[in-house]
């Protein structure tokens, strides 16, 4: 198999999945009781609280645990918005973040990005309303890979504060939170190779978010809930290995690159957003279904995207793509290789064997079956 | 070799696909989302198909068979091709024929196209029906062995080269066989129920779902008999079809039936069950499987899906069609599809136009049934 999904979910980094498994095999531990068995688990929750405050240049303390990215980011919209006020958001957010919005009875006004993705800052400054209470906007796009200017928006839109969906960019490109001038940053677990099912908002400190699942004294009463432990413990190991993560990343681009090359030889294919994660490719095949592709490669063992996978059981033309521009028969086209350090040069060579050769076929069929029809 | 199934999440087609992995192949199911359920439906509250609990039976079939398995979106298409036309026919008077529609413009052509495009050689459905090679080459399109579930009427359309590709495993079996398959095969949904209402009414009323696709309720129009009296008004042509004899909210004493429809001046005309006798039908857009035909043939034909069939003549120029039968039919009714058999054989099949009056009626009748 040939794994070209890592904004998806990263490969398992080794260690941290051992990590998280020797937990899960180990003796009963709450991080909330008094006995020996909870201060160990108590231990090991700050230790990886230690390593991701590291990981993201925050303090301890700034770093709460989450179930992901979802829960983090319906927490602090609901920490920074009462029902009815005005946000400002990217068009291109996670849909996460505007189920959050949505959740919370929020005023949105989704700012436009141009053909290639980006996002001007005076845009954002002109949507701005006098009560509006958060904007939004991502450090890096999900789909395209687009980076977006986060230092420049807030500070440009202060004192309104900002929330920054940091998910795509952890691991990937260098990121510093307090550098950032943003008021809220999430991120996810599983993007950089932890077990699924644990997330981490950072909010500087001086001012405690509040709890978005309320009900126990966790994270010093500012989320509910017994802790994830194993997935916090293998988080903690994966966020001690961002900085080789990171280092990989030119090697993963120069993949990418290749990538991008030889599929560039291929007539009828258009690339979707400029050059932004090192690992995220964007594009389309003119004329054929991103789904009927995605199929094709998966049959041959080589794993890609029609977009985000949180929209894959759903089949509606991905929101990012039109929000490019793209009419919706054009956006249906739309799929997306996202590499990781595991990714090799032969796994790219096998990719460009293969891939003139569906797209061929599905040309072929797509040609019949307007004959046909 | 490598195939896809069209799979529904019924037993069907999930014996289709168990059969085809029993044989060795390389299975592919293929579910198509052809429209977005009801919260009624979302909720269990209303059978039907395309709901997310037969996606999910689809998935799991293709689960414990171990086989590749994925959603094809053909929402789009199934609203242009069957549901707006299925509409458009019942305000004009017609009765439609969503199945068949379905099968012409949705499920084969672009099934094929996607079978090809995966690298599948051939593309397989849990219908009723034979393909066969055909004695003087090419392949015979046959009825499949179980009457009570032949389904070869809806596949008329299909032309040669669908069907050098297209296989129906199951049309050598019975109901109660492909039951007992799914059992031996271990399969989840071997009792699940069959769905014999059009997937997109799945409550049965139609004149909602033509009203939801207008937007308005149709206008209403006359109730005439055939003796020239005006019974009363109807609340729109689209709750008629011809044979129809309960709903006429009319009450004269007699028993009265659906004579004809007529969509430009919503006329709905009711008489005697004697006056809904037919001698022939007209039909176009004539399709023969082999791809051409002569132009006169006897056989049997079956002017709807659960009609056993009569003996006639059908006489074809272009792609029109004169259908003679040898002894008169009731509820010959525009819209629906005329198909034309020998022994179990499909030769072809068209689109009935208008119902031939016996002898001795009057031309106008004939006239007024044309849509």
């Amino acid at each position: 198999m040939i794994y070209l999904d890592h904004n998806a979910t990263a490969a398992p980094l080794p260690e941290a999945a051992q990590a998280a498994a020797d937990w899960l095999a180990g003796p009963p531990a709450n991080p909330s009781s008094v006995h020996a068995a909870g201060r160990r688990a108590r231990a090991a929750v700050e230790r990886a609280r230690r390593a991701v405050a590291a990981a993201l240049g925050a303090a301890p303390g700034e770093i709460v645990f989450t179930s992901g990215a979802t829960e983090a980011l319906h927490q602090a919209v609901a920490d920074r918005v009462a029902p009815g006020q005005h946000v400002v958001a990217s068009a291109v957010e996670h849909p996460a973040l505007f189920g959050a919005l949505a959740r919370r009875g929020a005023r949105v006004t989704r700012v436009r990005v141009d053909g290639a993705g980006r996002l001007r800052v005076e845009d954002v400054v002109a949507a701005l309303e006098p009560d509006t209470a958060l904007v939004a906007v991502m450090a890096a796009q999900n789909e395209i890979g687009t980076l977006y200017p986060v230092r420049a928006v807030a500070a440009a839109v202060a004192p309104v504060p900002l929330l920054c969906d940091a998910v795509q960019a952890f691991g990937k490109v260098p990121l510093d939170v307090r550098a950032l001038g943003c008021a809220a940053a999430v991120v996810s677990g599983h993007k950089i190779g932890a077990p699924p099912g644990v997330g981490a908002l950072w909010t500087p400190a001086g001012r405690e978010p509040l709890p978005w699942l309320a009900g126990g004294p966790q994270e010093r009463g500012r989320r509910a809930g017994t802790e994830n432990v194993p997935a916090i413990v293998g988080f903690g190991v994966a966020a001690e290995h961002v900085a080789r993560r990171l280092a990989a990343m030119a090697g993963v681009a120069a993949r990418r690159d290749r990538l991008r090359a030889g599929l560039a030889a291929v007539p009828g294919v258009r690339f979707h957003g400029e050059p932004g994660l090192p690992n995220t490719l964007a594009f389309r095949v003119d004329g054929i279904s991103g789904e009927a592709l995605l199929q094709a490669l998966d049959l041959e063992g080589v794993c890609l995207s029609s977009g985000s996978a949180c929209s894959a059981g759903g089949l509606d033309p991905s929101p990012v793509l039109l929000a490019l521009g793209l009419d919706p028969a054009t956006a249906r086209g739309g799929l997306r290789a996202s590499l990781g350090p595991e990714t090799t040069d032969a796994d790219i060579a096998e990719v460009l064997l293969l891939f003139p050769r569906l797209v061929a076929r599905a040309r072929a069929a797509a040609e019949g079956g307007r004959a046909c029809a | 070799m490598r195939v896809v199934v069209a799979m529904s999440g019924g037993v069907d087609s999930s014996v289709a696909a168990a059969l085809m992995v029993e044989a060795g192949h390389e299975v592919v199911g293929l579910t198509m989302k052809l429209r977005d359920t009801t919260p009624e439906e979302r909720a269990g509250r209303a059978a039907s198909c395309c709901s997310p609990d037969d996606l999910r039976d689809a998935r799991g079939v293709c689960d414990a068979l171990g086989i590749a398995h994925y959603v094809v979106d053909y929402r789009d298409a199934f609203r242009a091709a069957v549901i707006e036309p299925f509409a458009a026919a019942y305000l004009a008077g017609r009765t439609p024929n969503p199945c068949v529609l379905c099968n012409d413009h949705v499920k084969f052509a672009p099934l094929l196209a996607r079978a090809e495009a995966l690298g599948a050689e051939r593309l397989i459905t849990g219908h009723y029906a034979r393909v066969e090679a055909a004695p003087g080459g090419g392949w015979a399109l046959r009825a499949g062995v179980d009457p009570a579930k032949d389904q070869s009427y809806f596949l008329f359309g299909l032309d040669q080269a669908a069907l050098a590709r297209v296989r129906f495993p199951l049309g050598g079996m019975s109901k109660d066989d492909v039951r007992a398959e799914a059992r031996r095969l271990g399969l989840p949904t071997w009792d699940k129920e069959d769905s014999e209402d059009i997937c997109f009414v799945p409550d049965g009323d139609y004149a909602r779902v033509v009203e939801q696709v207008a937007g308005a309720a149709p206008p209403p129009g006359p109730i005439v008999h055939t003796d020239g009296r005006t019974l009363g008004e109807h609340r729109g042509v689209h709750r008629f079809t011809v044979g129809q004899r309960k709903g006429l909210g009319v009450a004269t004493g007699e028993r009265l039936y659906v004579l004809s429809v007529d969509g430009p001046t919503r006329t709905v005309t009711v008489g005697a069950r004697d006056d809904l006798r037919a001698a022939g039908l007209w039909a176009s857009r004539w399709r023969w499987v082999a791809g051409q035909g002569p132009e006169v043939t006897r056989g049997r034909l079956r002017i709807r899906y659960r009609h056993a069939g009569t003996e006639g003549t059908v006489r074809v120029q272009g792609d029109a069609a004169r259908v003679d039968f040898d002894t008169p039919q009731v509820a010959v009714a525009p819209g629906q599809a005329v198909v034309l058999y020998a022994g179990d054989a499909v030769l072809g099949g068209g689109w009935i136009d208008a119902a031939v009056a016996p002898q001795g009626q009057a031309e106008q009748e004939v006239l007024r049934g044309r849509g």
